[in-house]
């Protein structure tokens, strides 16, 4: 049994990984950490898992060795302690922005901060398995990505790779729980209720991470937050310099998707889901992909939908950890959803 | 075995399926109308239109 320890547990994030680990037939949770909550009952702050376990929160000081070590911290906290964290577990999981970027001028122009540990950042690799399965496996240290960009990756990953790509404009609906589990005047119930509010329609840091991960410049994000909690809806407008049809855009994505366990095709040509939707993938670790081409230009359109808490976070961050240890990648991770919702 | 004119997938014929009938493609959906059946051809059913405030 492998024993892993949360430091950082009480956020949203922290909360959804513990679920998945306390179910999770191959691991054992050792410690969940959380400074302002130490001593108490983890399902205070994460009800949902009341009667499933008594565990309590440790504080980060009280961290003890274990096998692996998941990061939930605020970004900027764990570069400056990666080295007692990695005394502590040999393998690591992060969770934050902290190691995403390969290039550390990268935190200088998206995060406004000169990295603390840039010569660690190239130890690390990044967390999404359909485009680092290989290098994950056996991996020591894992930067696990944003959730906008895991979106936005996954929808475009198929398409930059076969080229042609001329500019990417990438439009996130995003659900609250991204803002994480601290509240502001910005997320006060009748401020935040009804609300459509363009909250970064430019310069989004997580751009750096789909700039990196795609090979291309031409990338521009903006994120508008909805009534929605969980989930993450990117609508990528893509400019092609050729006019691909219907059955070569299925042929490009069913080649780099058919055989991954948490990405699915979604294009139906007739009923009420015709497309990806987030509201049903809400607790699993798929993304849906779906695309259409316009027919008067050569933009085509893909759309990709994510829990941001499970693809674009915890789920990921299993998943990595599956293939670090060698367990099966969808252990614990095969929840399917709900209908209706 | 015979591929869906829509979207370029595989889609299994029963062993008594016979010209004209209908059958839908596992992967994207599409109402398609079978052909032929030796060898296996399938076309584009015809589609009622839903309104999608378009």
């Amino acid at each position: 049994m492998i024993r892993a320890s949360i430091a950082g547990a009480s956020g949203y994030t922290g909360g959804e990984l513990l679920r998945l680990l306390l179910g999770h037939p191959g691991i054992e949770v050792a410690q969940a950490t959380s400074e302002r909550n130490a001593g108490r009952f983890v399902h205070g702050l994460h009800p949902n898992l009341r009667g499933v376990t008594r565990l309590k929160f440790s504080s980060l000081a009280d961290l003890a060795p274990c096998d692996v070590l998941f990061l939930c911290l605020p970004h900027g906290e764990t570069a400056p302690r990666i080295d007692d964290f990695r005394q502590l577990a040999p393998r690591v999981v992060d969770l934050s922005a902290d190691f995403r970027l390969r290039e550390a001028a990268g935190y200088d122009t998206w995060y406004g901060r000169r990295h603390p540990r840039p010569e660690l950042l190239p130890e690390f690799v990044y967390g999404i398995p359909e485009l680092h399965r290989e290098d994950l496996r056996g991996a020591n240290l894992v930067a696990c990505a944003g959730c906008n960009a895991t979106a936005a990756v996954l929808a475009l990953a198929p398409l930059c790779a076969r080229g042609g790509v001329e500019s990417v404009v990438i439009e996130v609906k995003a659900g609250s729980s991204e803002g994480g589990a601290g509240s502001s005047p910005a997320s006060h119930h009748p401020e935040r209720s009804g609300s459509v509010r363009s909250y970064r329609p430019t310069g989004h840091r997580h751009v750096a991470e789909m700039r990196q991960e795609l090979a291309a410049d031409e990338i521009h994000f903006s994120a508008t937050s909805i009534e929605m909690v969980r989930g993450i809806l990117a609508t990528c407008h893509v400019f092609l310099d050729d006019a691909p049809d219907d059955k070569a855009l299925w042929k490009i994505y069913r080649d780099a998707y058919r055989d991954e366990p948490f990405v699915r095709i979604v294009k139906e040509r007739s009923g009420i889901h015709r497309y990806p939707d987030p509201k049903l993938l809400a607790g699993t670790n798929y993304c849906d992909v779906g695309f259409e081409r316009d027919l008067h230009s050569n933009r085509v359109v893909v759309m990709s939908a994510i829990d941001n808490l499970m693809k674009g976070a915890a789920g990921q961050a299993l998943q990595a950890c599956n293939l670090m240890h060698g367990l099966p990648e969808t252990q614990g991770l095969e929840f399917t959803g709900l209908h209706p919702i | 075995m015979a591929e869906c004119p829509v979207c370029g997938g595989e889609v299994e014929l029963a062993d008594d399926t016979v010209e004209g009938e209908l059958i839908e493609c596992p992967e994207c959906g599409s109402e398609l109308e079978v052909l032929e059946v030796d060898p296996p051809r399938l076309g584009e059913a015809p589609e009622v239109e839903e309104d999608w405030g378009e």
